[in-house]
């Protein structure tokens, strides 16, 4: 990463020519020329030019950990809200327990918070999603947080670092989810220390050096404690 | 119509100090509501107008999803007290034109493609009227939509252009609409100068509507500027705080 990559960019501004530059995501070709979709941070690789979304809606992609909300329990499935643009299904046969018809309400009811993953997302953008994995399951207690869904990156930060060092400081149990909700289970000081941390994150998202300032914030804290 | 009130002196001068190509004062503040995808607030001369963006939600009902684009839906509200004999709350027949015509406009910008059966929802609140409020609405929800991170072809922006005692005037004051001869509001995408929104009130002779147009479209192009400035203040000083 270089200091002069971090360049904000809004609709309609020109990144660049076609055959020179090839369009990425966030972008759209006019007559040889690539305009920026949406606001963001202007990221070149190769010859790709990508815009790194600064706000906006999350965007499901198959593979993803999600935190999902179940909104209504029908006979055969469940509609969980994941932050996306349409709620998703959940099937009967993508959860890990023996459900006999029209029994689904005794699972999974209006208000549970699940730990789930993207299964499929059609061209229509229909959603579903499924618990069929090891590390899925329903969550219980804790607390839950949003937060913009583009800076998901920077939480989790290089190979995981940043939320390695919330984890370790404030001795909670953290899971991010992709679509812009992390569920925190730990004591009340822990939980309020990952939320100055999170809030942080957000607020300086662009920036360079974060998770050295995060881990100083934590740091700081954790010898008040002591 | 001839009106005996004198609206722009021998020197060219208006009534509020300004000539007859100069615009109202712009304020433009991104990011205001904590709650809303998207905001932002525009104060344009006496004009306050405060937009929220949420979405790309799931449309309701369901009859008004599109199983291959998004929907825009904007609503254009006046508050009671916008105006000086209070307004009465609610949609009327003014406010229902307009929000139908700024949400065909909003559409056209938007890539709602990427969005199918979802709908994109712009909230306009009009706190403070003084002539000019749709093209005040339209151009700050170019920069709620901006501000939500919906995807776009462009940033629309929106001016008004006008006849006042026989002369081509842009951006009417208060007083000039309502005792000019002609009001031109229009909206266009300022990277290809398409027309997004074009209306008129009064009458204009060929020439005269022209220039009218053509003042109209040079006004967008100045408040456009100002837009984007307004975006750029928001998002790039957050990255250069820290970055001292």
């Amino acid at each position: 990463m270089t200091n002069e990559g971090r360049q904000v960019v809004i609709p309609g501004q020109i990144l660049g020519d076609t055959p020179t530059f090839k369009p990425g995501r966030g972008t759209f070709v006019e007559n040889k020329k690539i305009y920026a979709e949406r606001l963001g941070v202007l990221n070149i690789q190769d010859a790709f030019i990508h815009i790194i979304p600064l706000k906006g809606r999350y965007d499901p992609i198959i593979g993803d950990l999600v935190i999902g909300i179940v909104e209504e329990a029908s006979a055969s499935h469940w509609m969980v809200d994941i932050n996306a643009p349409s709620p998703a299904v959940l099937h009967v046969h993508e959860v890990p327990w023996e459900i006999e018809y029209a029994d689904t309400e005794k699972y999974l009811n209006t208000g549970d918070t699940i730990l789930a993953k993207v299964l499929s997302v059609d061209e229509s953008k229909r959603l579903q999603i499924t618990l069929n994995d090891r590390n899925l399951f329903k969550l219980k207690d804790g607390h839950l947080i949003e937060f913009e869904p583009s800076v998901y990156r920077r939480i989790m930060g290089k190979k995981y670092s940043m939320i390695e060092i919330i984890q370790k400081y404030t001795r909670c149990r953290i899971k991010v989810g992709k679509n812009g909700r992390i569920w925190i289970d730990g004591d009340a000081e822990g939980i309020e220390k990952v939320l100055q941390a999170i809030s942080k994150i957000e607020s300086e998202a662009i920036t360079f050096g974060l998770t050295d300032r995060i881990e100083e914030l934590l740091k700081k804290d954790a010898k008040d404690v002591r | 119509m001839k009106s005996d009130i004198e609206l722009i002196d021998t020197e060219g001068k208006r009534n509020d100090g300004r000539g007859p190509q100069d615009i109202r004062k712009i304020k433009i503040e991104a990011g205001v509501l904590h709650r809303a995808d998207g905001s932002c607030y525009l104060e344009w001369g006496g004009n306050k107008v405060l937009v929220a963006v949420y979405g790309p939600r799931e449309a309701v009902p369901r009859h008004t999803q599109n199983p291959l684009k998004a929907i825009v839906q904007a609503r254009y509200n006046m508050a009671a007290f916008s105006v000086e004999d209070r307004k009465r709350p609610g949609p009327d027949r003014r406010s229902v034109e307009i929000s139908k015509v700024i949400s065909e406009a909003l559409e056209k910008i938007v890539l709602t493609d990427q969005f199918p059966r979802a709908s994109i929802d712009v909230c306009i609140e009009v706190l403070d009227a003084e002539a000019g409020t749709r093209c005040a609405g339209l151009t700050a929800a170019g920069v709620a939509l901006i501000d939500a991170g919906i995807p776009m072809r462009d940033i629309p922006v929106a001016c008004a252009a006008g006849k006042i005692n026989g002369q081509v005037v842009l951006d009417l004051g208060k007083e000039e609409d309502n005792f000019g001869d002609a009001d031109l509001p229009i909206a266009i995408s300022p990277r290809t100068g398409e027309v997004l929104l074009l209306q008129m009130d009064g009458h204009l002779t060929y020439e005269e509507f022209n220039e009218a147009f053509d003042l109209a479209v040079k006004g967008c192009h100045m408040v456009s500027e100002i837009q984007k400035k307004a975006i750029m203040d928001k998002y790039q000083t957050a990255a250069a705080e820290v970055n001292e």
